[in-house]
């Protein structure tokens, strides 16, 4: 694997009694797409206005380089971040806002002018050039602050809820668009999102967020398929939970049968632990060989083109179950609200957390 | 106000046939004159009571000849306007404008980077603090002013605490000469510069001065080429609220200038009270009231402008 371009050693933030950030490690690679998640006002924004240098850390360093930078102020820091809000410079045509920052460099015009050309070819601004922000559509704002920000060539590119404005088709079409980008200029990006699917599709390795602390950094396959703890779990993707202690080979869940699963380190038999299942792991009427299973009522329907969603309330927990079937599936043994099914899981596909 | 009326006439006057960028501001104001006239009655009364018809007044009184016992001669003569340019008083004009435009200038720092301090402080904070700012405001005018005597005087404040300090030469004299008239003028309109510049600085994004050092701009950089252009209106606005006060004043220059020292609203006042010449008394008015009308037109018109550019951009979205 490549070296790492950014260090955040220990890093933690405090605005008077509330610490924003608590005590976040990480490293992030050469030419990184890296996706920074967690929910609103887990110090997503605040960890990223470190690391452009509007806030300096409380404990801990920012290492650029091998360089520690904690406390360089951001105009000379190579890094460049593109403001959640955008923060055109309302006064100035598209074209002054991306030329703003080399002209702060001392570039000479003729080579401002041919790399700005460039930029606007590369984010497709073209016919735009004269344009003022007023006169642009959200979309069109977001590539303008995205061109202002990557017309630097900073050693790292920070993105605050790049997306987070966009209506969802847009979004969808934006996380394919800025990845591309991300390729061709190759230029590490960090993306701070709260949307874990925008994370799951853009990001070579994410970390995710909770009251200021790192709880994952990983692929995102392993978050998704081996989460950390349960609130991970949760928090991308659904799953399935079920409460119960610790027993023998698995968790023995409230209703007294056994749900059988690899167990986390050195957990103490009868200790509380959750087991947890993701909807597309389960099966209908499961064959004879699956380790785990147990029979519920259908509650309630969803029908998503791709894929049929059951809810099906079980004794194993309160919520009941999500179930998610395929189209293919659906049609060869028609379900309705009411309906009794068997289903089972097998013990690969069971996570098993502390409670 | 000015620029809004201004843009609603153009609209109406247009109305047979709108141009593409007539915005929606024009629209408003064009659907607001066709409410009953009656609503606007007092207002209107009230300006062309107070206002039209004094000015008017004032306006054909300087047509007419001076009698030879004071009063006038209602004979038609333009020897009053005449007499405004020559240099005795064309230089009196002058030195009005020069003593108004220093105390602008002085009165737009010092109150630019009042109301800068004002909105970095926060934001809980900014209303006491401008309240505080403002607050010499309410009492009367005549009263500050006389503060400034005490103030400045051969044995004043300031002589006071020079002394305590250790001086013993001659007391300075401040009082009765142009900077004490020009720091008294810059101290009554300085909340009005505040005011003013506060509004756009308050309004004005944080990140946008973040963004600009994001992209390598230094401090000074910044506030060149992002805060201060996006906050000139605010700068404008109380720039010529200032000097428009300041050029037609006449009791400051009359209490800290002493009586040798006059500017154009001395003149004016001497011309009907002490020298009896009303219709010269009248001209030297008229003209100052259209050296007002013509700052204020203009800026209306710019700000209008600024206004009326960025609501056309929102539409073209
Ligand atoms: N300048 C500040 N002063 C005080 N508290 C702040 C400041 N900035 C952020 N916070 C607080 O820190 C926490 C994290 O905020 P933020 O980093 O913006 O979260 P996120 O971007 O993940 O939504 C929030 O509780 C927020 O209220
Ligand atoms: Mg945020």
């Amino acid at each position: 694997m490549s070296r790492d371009v950014l260090e955040i050693e220990g890093v933690s933030k405090k605005f008077g009694p509330l610490t924003a950030v608590d005590d976040v490690s990480l490293s992030i690679r050469e030419n990184e797409f890296f996706a920074l998640l967690g929910p609103s006002g887990c110090g997503k924004t605040t960890l990223l206005r470190m690391l452009a240098g509007f806030e300096t850390p409380t404990r801990g360093r920012i290492l650029l380089d091998g360089a520690d930078v904690s406390r360089t102020p951001p105009n000379r820091r190579p890094v460049n971040l593109m403001f959640q809000s955008y923060a055109l410079f309302p006064h100035m045509s598209v074209r002054a806002n991306i030329s703003y920052g080399l002209e702060m460099e001392g570039r000479p015009g003729s080579e401002i002018r041919s790399r700005v050309d460039e930029m606007l070819v590369t984010t497709q601004l073209g016919g735009l050039a004269d344009r003022k922000p007023d006169q642009l559509s959200g979309g069109q704002k977001q590539r303008v602050a995205l061109a202002r920000a990557l017309i630097k060539r900073p050693r790292v590119l920070l993105l605050d809820e790049p997306l987070g404005a966009l209506d969802k088709k847009l979004r969808g079409d934006m996380q394919i668009e800025l990845k591309r980008l991300q390729h061709e200029v190759g230029i590490t990006f960090i993306v701070v999102t709260h949307d874990q699917e925008e994370a799951l599709v853009m990001a070579d390795r994410m970390a995710v967020l909770k009251d200021g602390r790192l709880l994952q950094c990983d692929t995102p396959h392993t978050v998704y398929e081996h989460p950390a703890d349960a609130f991970v779990a949760g928090f991308i993707g659904v799953m399935n939970f079920a409460e119960g202690s610790v027993s023998g080979q698995g968790v023995k869940a409230r209703d007294g049968s056994l749900i059988t699963g690899s167990l986390p380190d050195e957990i103490a038999n009868d200790a509380a632990a959750i087991a947890a299942v993701r909807p597309e792991r389960i099966v209908l009427f499961p064959a004879d060989d699956i380790a785990n299973r147990t029979s519920g009522r259908v509650v309630a329907l969803a029908y998503h083109g791709l894929d049929l969603q059951l809810h099906v309330k079980t004794p194993l927990a309160d919520k009941p179950f999500l179930i998610r079937v395929t189209a293919d599936t659906a049609d060869r043994r028609p379900l309705a609200v009411g309906d009794t099914v068997d289903l089972g899981w097998s013990a690969a596909d069971t996570r098993i957390f502390r409670h | 106000m000015w620029g809004r009326c201004t843009a609603g006439q153009r609209g109406a006057r247009k109305g047979n046939k709108p141009r593409q960028s007539l915005h929606a501001n024009c629209r408003r104001v064009v659907t607001t004159n066709s409410r009953p006239a009656f609503l606007m009655a007092p207002a209107l009364a009230w300006l062309i009571g107070l206002m039209v018809v004094p000015c008017g007044l004032v306006l054909a009184l300087a047509f007419f000849q001076r009698g030879i016992y004071g009063g006038v001669d209602y004979t038609f003569t333009l020897e009053n306007f005449a007499k405004v340019f020559d240099p005795l008083y064309a230089g009196i004009f002058l030195r009005s404008a020069r003593i108004a435009g220093t105390a602008t200038l002085i009165a737009v720092v010092i109150g630019y980077a009042a109301a800068y301090a004002i909105a970095s402080c926060r934001r809980s904070l900014q209303p006491v603090l401008l309240f505080f700012a403002v607050l010499p405001f309410w009492s009367n005018y005549l009263i500050r002013t006389y503060a400034w005597i005490v103030l400045l005087n051969r044995e004043g404040l300031v002589t006071q605490v020079l002394r305590w300090f250790g001086y013993t030469g001659e007391p300075p004299s401040m009082l009765y000469t142009e900077g004490a008239v020009i720091a008294g003028l810059v101290y009554n309109y300085l909340p009005f510069v505040i005011l003013a510049c506060y509004a756009p600085l308050s309004r004005l994004n944080p990140e946008l001065a973040e963004a600009s050092r994001d992209l390598g701009g230094s401090a000074v950089t910044t506030f060149r080429r992002i805060i201060l252009p996006l906050t000139l209106p605010g700068i404008a606005a109380g720039a010529v609220f200032v000097f428009v006060l300041s050029i037609g004043n006449f009791v400051t220059p009359a209490l800290l200038g002493g009586g040798r020292f006059q500017m154009i609203g001395n003149l004016v006042y001497d011309q009907f009270l002490t020298a009896n010449d009303w219709p010269f008394g009248a001209a030297l008015a008229a003209v100052l009231i259209a050296i007002m009308m013509l700052l204020l037109l203009v800026q209306g018109y710019a700000a209008d402008r600024a206004s009326t550019r960025t609501a056309q951009a929102r539409e073209e979205a």
